[in-house]
């Protein structure tokens, strides 16, 4: 090396930092036993954990009886649903992995990590021996379908719009695939059920609570009173009040509100009601973040000419929006977890099929299993939602400005 | 929607462009501005002085609306700056605005930013806005920072960011409420040199400010304002070098 540095590499010497010198026992001095209370409450929690994981491994492993989940597996997933008409469930799986290995094709990042999950679940499907071999083909086909969108994706022309387009159009071609409409053979709502009851009121709930959500929030901040104190009522009463309490009034207000003779079955007055139960949190939420911006913005867009819609659309909603992502899945993974009340008025969702299954004789006394595994789905799901809302934060820069 | 759009019949140079007759305002009970009355020809540069919480900046805003006034009259270009939404939309598209806080949309790059109005206000091509976007960074001496966010620009960048957004809608008039007071010292200059090139060019403009070396060079006419009044106008050497009222007296002692 030469004695004479130049000006950057001296720069970069002074900035490099320290190198770590810790061993493992280092580190272990450092991070667990640096000192004596401390090391107390290590080996302590050690111990803790070593109980708690023997005892859930054992029963796991030899004490429970997973017969009670794996032979009614179908019913947990689909409930009720007409077996010779299982493939339009399937199709629709089928188009959802689709958008999810074009999207991960197109976007990467975590659609790409949610796409692998989705994956690998679905490869431990094709693996235990309770899924039945044509269920297994259709897993097969899945996993072929993720994959060849991901490939596919970024080499499609156009392929952004027509993703989106895709997912935009999913929702009303699963329900009608899945109700027939006349067109194929009909598969009653009441008899939906299981995990695909459960994620089509979620879904339902939390898209359309968005729009009403956001009118809600602006039509309180509006200057005319008749919809200012609306939107308020409406908010604040539906806050007041318990989900449940919403489920049975959907069941028996709705109807009263019905031209006669004319009926809407017990599926949909449940989603109505959990779409506007979650609508007044999520106007509250949109109105978390509207509050948070600056009136310059407001004034800004104005004084360039904006008229009011675009403003909102450009201006205003993308920061407010940004700004409560964390409550806006927050609340989202609450409307998730209760749908599970829909089991009291009457539908067979997720929870319903546990209480079901649980009643059947045959499995006297394993509902310990049941609960279990239903935990463990709700959990998948809703972990994976949190994490899909942590990365976007990442990602949109949520907290810095 | 062509029927609906205004007719505007552009001022011509030293035509009147501004006309505000008695314009009152209040906020709850507190009068801010009593009874302003100005005029300004197209071309003209006016600064406006006065000591802070005397309405500068209220009457600067009413000038686009962003303030509603109570009393008095507003004509921009001809056009009767009323409650008609249509009225109000048409001036905003004449005016531009800078603030003492830039108030770029973070969430967009500076380019979007500029791009925005032209391209959904005056339905411009996506290319032709670019390309005038990339003119006005130019002009305004940062044509390397298109593609960043407002957040990765100094504050003096931002202005100028601000200065060109404001232009993209090729107004007539441009309005600065104290366009330097946020901004480090050493940014002050770079912002006051893009706002002489602007007036050399010729656009009516109106400035609230403190910089009084500015206001000496640049302005075509001075305005003090002082507890929601005008208390005097005049060319900068009359109000600088020979002020009539005592109050200007005062504030000119206090702040030189
Ligand atoms: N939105 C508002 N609501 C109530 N009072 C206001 C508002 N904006 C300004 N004011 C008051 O009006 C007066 C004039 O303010 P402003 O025009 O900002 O003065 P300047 O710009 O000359 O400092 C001040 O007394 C200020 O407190
Ligand atoms: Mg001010």
């Amino acid at each position: 090396m030469s004695s004479s540095l130049k000006p950057e590499e001296s720069v970069k010497q002074t900035l490099e930092p320290p190198k770590s010198t810790l061993g493992i026992n280092g580190w272990l001095k450092k991070n667990l036993f640096n000192s004596f209370f401390n090391s107390i409450l290590t080996v302590v929690s050690v111990l803790v954990i070593y109980f708690i994981l023997k005892g859930s491994i054992t029963w796991v492993f030899t004490t429970a009886q997973w017969a009670v989940v794996t032979e009614n597996y179908r019913l947990f997933m689909v409930g009720q649903y007409t077996i010779d008409q299982l493939w339009r469930v399937w199709t629709c799986l089928g188009f959802v992995s689709l958008l999810f290995g074009l999207s991960a094709g197109i976007w990467k990042g975590t659609i790409r990590n949610l796409s692998i999950v989705l994956m690998l679940l679905y490869l431990v499907h094709t693996i235990v021996p309770f899924v039945s071999s044509t269920g297994k083909m259709w897993l097969a086909i899945n996993i072929a379908i993720i994959l060849a969108g991901y490939f596919i994706g970024p080499r499609l022309p156009k392929s952004k719009a027509i993703t989106l387009v895709g997912w935009f159009i999913s929702f009303p071609l699963i329900i009608f695939l899945l109700n027939g409409f006349g067109v194929f053979s009909p598969v009653k709502t009441n008899i939906w059920g299981g995990l695909l009851l459960t994620l089509l009121i979620s879904v339902v709930a939390i898209l359309g609570s968005f729009p009403i959500g956001i009118l809600l929030a602006l039509g309180r901040t509006s200057k005319l009173p008749i919809i200012k104190y609306f939107c308020i009522t409406y908010i604040e009463i539906i806050r007041g009040i318990p989900l449940i309490t919403v489920f049975f009034m959907a069941q028996i207000m709705i109807p009263l509100f019905l031209p006669e003779g004319f009926e809407i079955n017990n599926v949909i007055r449940v989603m109505i009601g959990a779409t506007l139960f979650t609508a007044a949190y999520m106007a509250e939420n949109v109105r978390g973040g509207l509050q948070s911006l600056q009136r310059g913005q407001f004034e800004a867009a104005k004084a360039i000419g904006l008229n009011p819609v675009h403003s909102m659309a450009f201006i205003i909603m993308p920061q407010a929006l940004r700004a409560v992502i964390p409550a806006i899945v927050g609340q989202s993974i609450s409307m998730f977890k209760d749908t599970t009340l829909v089991a009291i008025v009457g539908l067979i969702d997720l929870l319903g099929i546990a209480q079901t299954v649980k009643a059947n004789p045959e499995f006297l006394g394993r509902h310990m299993e049941v609960y279990v595994f239903i935990a463990l789905v709700y959990w998948v799901i809703a972990y994976s939602m949190s994490y899909s809302s942590r990365r976007l934060e990442k990602s949109l820069g949520v907290g810095e400005r | 929607m062509a029927q609906t759009k205004l007719q505007v019949t552009k001022a011509k140079e030293g035509e009147e462009i501004i006309a505000c007759d008695k314009v009152n305002k209040w906020f709850g009970s507190l009068h801010v501005l009593k009874d302003v009355s100005l005029s300004v020809t197209k071309g003209e540069v006016v600064v406006i002085l006065g000591p802070s919480g005397s309405g500068k900046s209220t009457f600067i805003r009413t000038i686009n609306a962003l303030e509603e006034i109570q009393k008095g009259q507003i004509h921009i270009d001809g056009i009767n700056l009323s409650h008609d939404v249509k009225n109000i939309e048409a001036i905003r598209r004449e005016t531009g605005m800078v603030f003492q806080q830039f108030n770029l949309f973070p969430h967009m790059t500076i380019l979007k930013n500029i791009t925005l109005a032209p391209i959904w206000v005056r339905k411009k091509p996506k290319a032709e806005a670019e390309k005038e976007a990339f003119e006005l960074l130019e002009r305004v001496g940062i044509p390397e920072q298109a593609h960043k966010y407002p957040g990765q620009l100094s504050g003096g960048q931002q202005q100028r960011v601000a200065i060109a957004r404001a232009l993209a809608m090729q107004p007539e008039i441009m309005l600065f409420d104290e366009p330097t007071s946020a901004l480090d010292p050493e940014m002050i200059k770079e912002v006051l040199d893009v706002m002489k090139e602007l007036a050399r060019s010729g656009i009516t403009m109106l400035v609230v400010t403190h910089e009084m070396g500015f206001a000496r060079e640049v302005a075509d006419r001075i305005v003090l304002f002082d507890e929601g009044e005008i208390i005097e106008t005049g060319t900068p050497t009359e109000l600088f070098d020979n002020p009539q009222h005592e109050r200007t007296k005062l504030f000119l002692s206090q702040i030189l």
